[in-house]
């Protein structure tokens, strides 16, 4: 499970900030931030990939770099999110 | 008196070379054109008649025909200086400006360039020393550019100019598109072309058959931040700036033709507007761009402040198509690159003027460096004070405050708006702190470029470049006016003055004037304390208590909003222009050698996809647009086609 999310992660990340560049490799520890593949446009970007492709609704106090801010955090964060039990 | 060109060394092809320099410059002058030539020199000038409309024409000679200048620009205190050169025993043939540089230049030789108050770049030919000289203003408004072929020096005041002579032409110079896709613009004297270079602002060139020779003849200072300061008492300061300022806009209302002025409906040109309109009894003609996009149109200011000062206003709508179709024209003029479109606007704009039929417009240009008005200044101290305390939730909310204007931070979490601005982590004493966000938001544009460029440009770091040009004493100043000196002695002559103050203008033979560039007020600002120029995070502290009385409080009391057009929406809207696709296709890429063809096809799909790109998607879209653009206009083959055909 969290192996085909981390593959989606990365996946659009790679086509929508890397614009298919693959001459070096992304690691998935890597700071998207840090190392300037997202901006502040990008991380909103980055919450509707989430949301619509893996049908969570972003909290606002979801949106923060430790849950986003590498490919290992948005698929460990999606993993957790999708096995918690959905309350009212 | 707007553009010249010319050469020092053997040429004998003279008189035919000059025509074709002068005619690549046409634009600038389109009210006459003047040759010189004698052995070892010649001089081409094409002029805009505004001083001496019946006697200024150039190339001008002194009495004796020992000196020659070809000259570009205005000398303000022209007046002045002509009445003590006649104390000297001087006498005037013309009423022309150009007269007292010559005059100036005889009695003081290279120095002269001191005693001058003005935009200006010329040539001096000195018949007598065998010698060329080379001036150009201190901040960088009027250009001019160098080459050296076959032992002989060429220079003008576009490089157009330049590439009409036999055995140069354009060539991309990698270093030159690394700097501009990391620091906006090319550190001078560095340009775009390969081999061709920009006469450093503040700079004189001395070439005889010794050598040539190129040196500073003024610096822009600030005060040690441990030094008393120079002024301790706001109300004085803010009464002299008034006057300095009256004065600066006074001696550059001096012209034989009506003079208008820019009213973008921000405090700077409100200003010089409100004292311009103040020194027009027969009315004062302003004229501003308006945009379809609310994001960035500011009319109702501009209605408003024509109305309070009983301007003759007029307005020119700049749609998103507007910029599209004015695009390549806007990179025929600006001659390099850029990675924003908001040349383009300008371009239209003095477009207006030229229609209006006016050849001189003032412009608030200048006032956010010297008076620290830009984000930036505030952002850094928002980032110095987030750095004090770097876990703190709270003080990261102060960056949404700073920019009400971006949809893309009004969402963001504490933590997220520290990362992006890189609070706290950054090391203080960095030279770039203030701007080290923005560099590195803006190379992540790199990202784009091709295999080739990157193995040519192997390790090569522009910011380390820059640093490398910072001055001695500039680890002694305050970080406001670190952060000043690096937007008024890089930005503003490479990115502001060149794209979008003389090159648009000039497009349509507009001359600026830009009052809050006046030296003497440029060195006064400087000489304050920081917190009378960016009092907490209000900006431009001091200016607005010199001004009040001239304004309506709604514009007084406006938070900056700053000059911006819409940047790659512009061009993939509805409407879409063949030459886009074309410029940006696979075919048009791999030829260019510079990008990625497959990335830059991703990008263009993502900007289609979605109106609102962040800064970094947009500065490449632009910056790869106006890349292409600029090697189709100017790079050999396609001059070779053009004659061809």
């Amino acid at each position: 499970m969290t192996e085909t999310i981390r593959d989606k992660v990365k996946a659009f990340i790679t086509e929508n900030f890397l614009f298919g560049d693959t001459s070096h490799e992304l690691a998935d520890m890597a700071s998207l931030i840090e190392n300037d593949i997202i901006d502040s446009t990008g991380v909103l970007e980055l919450v509707a990939f989430i949301e619509d492709n893996f049908g969570l609704a972003m909290a606002d106090s979801d949106i923060v770099p430790q849950n986003l801010d590498s490919v290992a955090r948005i698929s460990a964060f999606i993993a957790a999110k999708a096995a918690m039990p959905v309350t009212a | 008196m707007c553009g010249f060109g010319g050469y020092f060394g053997s040429n004998r092809d003279g008189r035919p070379l000059l025509e074709k320099m002068t005619a690549a410059i046409a634009h600038r002058g389109p009210d006459e054109q003047g040759l010189f030539t004698a052995p070892l020199i010649g001089l081409g000038h094409v002029r805009l008649s505004i001083v001496g409309l019946g006697d200024g024409q150039q190339p001008m000679s002194d009495a004796s025909g020992e000196l020659t200048i070809a000259f570009n620009g205005e000398i303000f205190n022209y007046v002045e200086l002509r009445e003590q050169l006649r104390a000297k025993g001087r006498r005037f043939r013309t009423l022309s400006d150009t007269e007292v540089i010559l005059h100036l230049y005889d009695t003081m030789g290279e120095d002269c360039v001191s005693m001058l108050n003005g935009d200006f770049a010329f040539a001096i030919w000195d018949a007598r020393r065998r010698r060329l000289m080379l001036a150009r203003d201190r901040m960088g408004v009027r250009p001019l550019f160098y080459t050296q072929h076959g032992g002989t020096l060429y220079f003008a005041s576009e490089v157009k100019a330049l590439l009409q002579v036999p055995g140069v032409s354009a060539e991309i110079d990698p270093i030159a598109l690394d700097q501009i896709f990391t620091l906006w613009a090319p550190i001078a004297p560095r340009t775009p072309f390969r081999n061709i270079h920009e006469l450093e602002p503040a700079h004189l060139m001395i070439a005889d058959e010794s050598g040539i020779v190129a040196r500073p003849y003024w610096n822009l200072q600030y005060p040690d931040r441990d030094s008393p300061p120079r002024y301790t008492d706001e109300r004085g300061a803010a009464e002299e700036l008034r006057a300095l300022l009256t004065d600066a806009t006074r001696i550059r209302m001096r012209a034989d033709v009506p003079v208008g002025a820019y009213l973008s409906g921000g405090l700077d040109s409100s200003i010089v507007s409100a004292l311009a309109a103040g020194m027009t009894p027969q009315g004062l003609r302003t004229f501003s761009v308006t945009f379809d996009s609310a994001e960035h149109d500011e009319s109702a200011f501009q209605q408003e402040m024509a109305a309070a000062l009983g301007t003759h206003h007029s307005a020119v709508a700049c749609g998103a198509g507007d910029i599209a179709r004015a695009f390549p024209e806007v990179i025929r003029f600006t001659e390099r690159p850029i990675l924003r479109t908001a040349p383009a606007p300008l371009y239209q704009l003095s477009g207006l003027v030229r229609e209006a039929g006016l050849k001189v417009v003032l412009t608030g240009e200048g006032a956010d460096e010297v008076f620290a008005g830009y984000d930036i200044f505030k952002e850094s101290r928002v980032r110095r004070f987030c750095g004090r305390q770097p876990g703190s939730r709270m003080r990261p909310h102060l960056f949404r405050k700073l920019y009400p204007y971006l949809p893309s931070l009004k969402q963001q979490s504490a933590e997220y708006l520290a990362a992006f601005f890189g609070a706290g982590n950054d090391a203080l004493d960095d030279p770039l702190f203030s701007h080290r966000p923005r560099l590195k938001g803006t190379a992540a544009a790199k990202m784009f470029f091709s295999g080739d460029l990157r193995a040519e440009l192997k390790d090569y770091d522009a910011t380390a470049e820059l640093v490398s040009r910072l001055p001695q004493d500039f680890d002694r100043w305050h970080p406001l006016h670190q952060a000043q000196y690096l937007e008024s002695r890089f930005l503003l002559p490479g990115y502001i003055l060149s794209s979008q103050g003389d090159r648009m203008a000039m497009a349509h033979g507009i001359e600026g004037r830009f009052p809050f560039l006046d030296h003497r007020l440029v060195e006064f600002a400087a000489s304050l304390p920081p917190e009378m120029k960016l009092k907490g995070l209000v900006e431009k502290h001091i200016l607005r208590e010199a001004t009040t009385d001239l304004l309506p409080p709604s514009i007084g009391k406006r938070t900056k909003q700053p000059y911006r057009a819409p940047d790659s929406h512009s061009f993939s809207g509805p409407g879409e222009l063949d030459y886009v696709l074309a410029a940006l296709g696979e075919e048009s890429i791999d030829a260019g050698g510079l990008f990625s063809a497959k990335a830059v096809a991703k990008l263009y799909e993502k900007c289609r996809s979605r109106p609102a790109s962040g800064f970094r998607d947009n500065a490449a879209f632009v910056g790869i647009l106006s890349t292409q653009l600029w090697l189709q206009t100017f790079t050999s083959a396609s001059i070779r086609e053009a004659e061809a055909a």
